[in-house]
C-alpha cells in the first residue's frame, strides 16, 4: 500500500497545471481520491469532520450489492442448465454465469464513466463517483440475453440525459440506472420482455451449450401472471422454467428467472442488512415500500377477479424487482424524498403504485420500474410539503 | 443590389436561425412533437405551415388599416381557417395517406402560435411584401426543424427516410434493432432539445444566463 501511495505522489506532478499530462488532470484526481480518502478538510461552517465521503459511501453500495450479484451469476448458470438439462457441477456453473454477466458490467463502466470522465475533464471539474453505483446497478437490472449494444446505447442516454444535463452526481431528478432501464424498455421491447429474454439458452464463451428440453419455458412468474385468463382464476399457479410449481420459499431463494440481480431476495436482504447497519440507506423508505405494496396487494387480493389480484402480498414482495428496487433504487438518496416524514410517504406511494401498475396494467408485467421513476418525480413536492406543513405547525405554536 | 434589399433580406433569413421560430421562439412546439415520427408527413406540414402563414400574412397585411382593433383576432382567425381548409382539402385530394397520417394537426394548424404570433406582431404593421416574406421565413424556420426532427426519427425509429428502407439489412442480421423510443412523443421532445443545445452553442448571444 505504501509503495502505491509514493506512486501516486511521484506522477503527482506530471498531472498539476503545467504539467505535461495536464489534461488528464481530473482522471487522476479521481483516482487518487477513490485509492485515498483526500487529507483536506473544510476550514470553515458547519461540517461533521470523518473519513466518510461520497466516494467511500458509494463503495459500501457496492459491497452490498456483491450478494446479489454473485447469487445473479449463479442463478443466470443454474437457469441456463435447467433449459438445456445438464448439471456440470457448481463452479462450472457459477463460471457460466460469471462470463455471461461480465460484459454487461464492463460495457457499463467503460461507457458510463467515459462519458463522466470526458465531461469532467472538458469542464475542468472533479470526477463525481455517483456512476460508481449506478454502473454496476445497470448491469444488475437487465435480462441476461439484453445485447452489449443497447446496454451502452442506454448507459451513455442515460448518463447524458438523466445526469449531466441536471449538473451531474447529485442534481438528477430520476434515478440514472432505472432511466438505463427505461430507455431499454421502451426502445426495445422484445429484448427486454417476454418469455425468451430472461434465460440464456446459448453458449456464453463456448461453454455450456446444448439443446434446449422440451418442458422449457422461459417465462418469469410476473410474466405468467400478466398473460393468465380470467377463467384461470383459482386453479392458477406460478411454475419454474419446468413447469414444476413455484413455492414461497422458492422465490425467497430466487432460482427464478428473471433480471440478473433482482431474483433472490435472501440476498438482497444480505445487502439491505449491510446499508442498513452503515446507516446510508434509510430503513424508513425501505420499510414503507414494503407495507404499501403489501396493504396494496392485499386489498386487490379483496376484489380478486382476475389472476393478477389474486397474487397474495408475499408473492408480490417476493417477485420480480419489488425488493431490489426497494432496497438499492427506492433508497437512492440524491432521488428520493429528503424530509423523515416524506421518506415514510414517498416509499409507501412507490410500492403502492408498484403493485397497481403489475396488477391492472397487462402490458407491464413489472410496475417497480416505472413506480420509482413516477415517484422520484414527486419526492420533491412530498418535501415540499412536509416542510410547509412543519412551518405551519411552529408557526400556530409561536402564536399561541 | 440584388433580388432584395438587405433588411427583407434579413427579414426572410433570420427566423431560419437566430430568430427561429420554434427552437429560439419555442412556439409551436406541439406539432413539431406530434408528426415528426416520419419524415414525410413532417415535409408535409412544413409545407402547409409555410403556406398558410405566408398568405395570412399578405391577407391580413392588405386589411391591416381597415381591420377595426378590437375584433383583430375574429378577423385573423377567419382568415387563417379559410386557407387552412383550402389545404385541408388540397392534402384530402392530393395525399390523402399523409392527410391521414397528419389527422387533426391539420385541421389545428389554425392554433399554431406561429401564425397568430406573426399576424400580431409582424402583419398588422408592415407591407403585404415584407410579410410575405416573413411568413415564409418563418414557416420555412419551422418546416426546417420538423425536418431535422422527423429525418432523425425516422431514420433511428424505423430505419427508413421517406418509406424507402436506408439502414441495410446486414445490420439487423447481426443483431441491431429499431429504436422504438424514437416513435414515441418524449424521444421527439429530446430530439428538440438535442437540436436546442447544439444551435445554442454555436450561437452564444443566444445563451441565457
Amino acid at each position: 500500500m505504501k509503495a502505491l501511495r509514493n506512486y501516486l505522489d511521484k506522477i503527482k506532478p506530471n498531472f498539476e497545471e503545467g504539467g505535461k499530462l495536464a489534461m488528464f488532470r481530473s482522471v487522476f484526481d479521481g483516482f487518487e481520491t477513490f485509492l485515498y480518502v483526500p487529507n483536506t478538510t473544510s476550514k470553515s461552517g458547519v461540517h461533521i469532520h470523518d473519513s466518510v465521503d461520497s466516494k467511500r459511501t458509494m463503495t459500501v453500495v457496492i459491497i452490498a450489492l456483491i450478494p446479489a450479484l454473485l447469487f445473479g451469476m449463479y442463478n443466470t448458470g443454474y437457469q441456463h442448465n435447467l433449459a438445456i438439462g445438464a448439471d456440470p457441477g457448481f463452479w462450472m456453473t457459477f463460471i457460466y454465469g460469471f462470463l455471461a454477466v461480465l460484459p454487461k458490467i464492463i460495457v457499463s463502466y467503460v461507457v458510463g464513466l467515459g462519458i463522466e470522465f470526458t465531461i469532467a475533464q472538458f469542464k475542468k471539474e472533479e470526477i463525481q463517483e455517483g456512476f460508481l453505483v449506478s454502473g454496476m446497478l445497470i448491469p444488475m437490472i437487465v435480462p441476461i440475453d439484453t445485447p452489449l449494444w443497447m446496454i451502452a446505447l442506454a448507459t451513455a442516454f442515460a448518463v447524458v440525459f438523466a445526469k449531466e444535463v441536471f449538473g451531474g452526481t447529485g442534481y438528477n431528478i430520476f434515478n440514472v440506472a432505472l432511466v438505463t432501464r427505461a430507455f431499454l424498455f421502451f426502445a426495445y421491447p422484445a429484448a427486454m420482455s417476454g418469455d425468451q429474454v430472461f434465460v440464456r439458452t446459448d453458449s456464453t464463451f463456448g461453454i455450456g451449450g446444448g439443446q434446449v428440453v422440451d418442458a422449457f419455458s422461459g417465462a418469469t412468474p410476473l410474466g405468467q401472471v400478466s398473460i393468465a385468463t380470467n377463467d384461470m382464476v383459482g386453479s392458477f399457479h406460478m411454475v419454474d422454467t419446468l413447469g414444476n410449481p413455484l413455492t414461497n420459499w422458492d422465490m425467497f431463494l430466487g432460482l427464478i428467472p428473471g433480471s440478473i440481480g433482482e431474483t433472490s431476495v435472501l440476498a438482497i436482504l444480505l445487502g439491505a442488512v449491510i446499508l442498513l447497519v452503515t446507516g446510508i440507506a434509510s430503513w424508513k423508505t425501505m420499510v414503507s415500500v414494503f407495507v404499501g405494496g403489501a396493504i396494496t396487494a392485499l386489498l386487490f387480493n379483496l376484489i380478486g377477479s382476475t389472476v393478477p389480484m389474486t397474487v397474495t402480498p408475499i408473492e408480490h414482495l417476493l417477485l420480480g424487482g419489488f425488493a431490489f428496487g426497494a432496497v438499492f433504487m427506492a433508497t437512492d438518496p440524491v432521488t428520493s424524498a429528503r424530509t423523515e416524514t416524506g421518506k415514510y410517504i414517498y416509499g409507501f406511494l412507490v410500492g403502492a403504485m408498484a403493485i397497481i401498475i403489475r396488477v391492472l396494467n397487462p402490458g407491464y408485467p413489472e410496475g417497480m420500474m416505472l413506480a420509482i421513476l413516477l415517484m422520484n418525480t414527486f419526492a420533491p413536492l412530498i418535501d415540499y410539503y412536509v416542510v410547509d406543513s412543519n412551518i405551519k405547525r411552529r408557526l400556530k405554536r409561536a402564536i399561541r | 443590389m440584388g433580388l432584395l434589399s438587405n433588411k427583407n433580406k434579413a427579414i426572410l433569413v433570420d427566423p431560419l436561425s437566430k430568430n427561429n421560430p420554434v427552437i429560439v421562439q419555442m412556439l409551436g412546439v406541439c406539432s413539431a412533437l406530434a408528426v415528426t415520427s416520419k419524415l414525410e408527413p413532417s415535409i408535409v406540414m412544413a409545407i402547409s405551415v409555410t403556406a398558410v402563414v405566408a398568405f395570412a400574412n399578405v391577407i391580413i397585411s392588405l386589411l391591416r388599416n381597415t381591420i377595426p382593433n378590437r375584433i383583430r383576432i375574429i378577423v385573423q382567425l377567419v382568415v387563417v381557417a379559410a386557407l387552412v381548409t383550402i389545404v385541408s382539402e388540397v392534402l384530402k385530394a392530393f395525399a390523402y395517406d399523409v392527410n391521414k397520417q397528419l389527422s387533426v394537426f391539420v385541421g389545428l394548424i389554425i392554433t399554431n402560435c406561429i401564425l397568430m404570433g406573426r399576424l400580431e406582431a409582424f402583419a398588422l404593421g408592415n407591407g403585404p411584401w415584407e410579410s410575405f416574406l416573413d411568413g415564409v421565413g418563418n414557416g420555412l424556420g419551422y418546416g426546417l426543424i420538423l425536418i431535422i426532427i422527423g429525418f432523425f426519427r425516422e431514420l433511428l425509429g424505423s430505419g427508413t427516410l421517406l418509406g424507402i428502407q436506408v439502414i441495410p439489412q446486414i445490420f439487423y442480421d447481426l443483431g441491431y434493432v429499431n429504436n422504438g423510443l424514437m416513435i414515441l412523443p418524449p424521444m421527439a421532445l429530446i430530439v428538440v432539445a438535442v437540436i436546442i443545445w447544439v444551435h445554442r452553442s454555436r450561437n452564444k448571444e443566444l445563451q441565457e444566463d
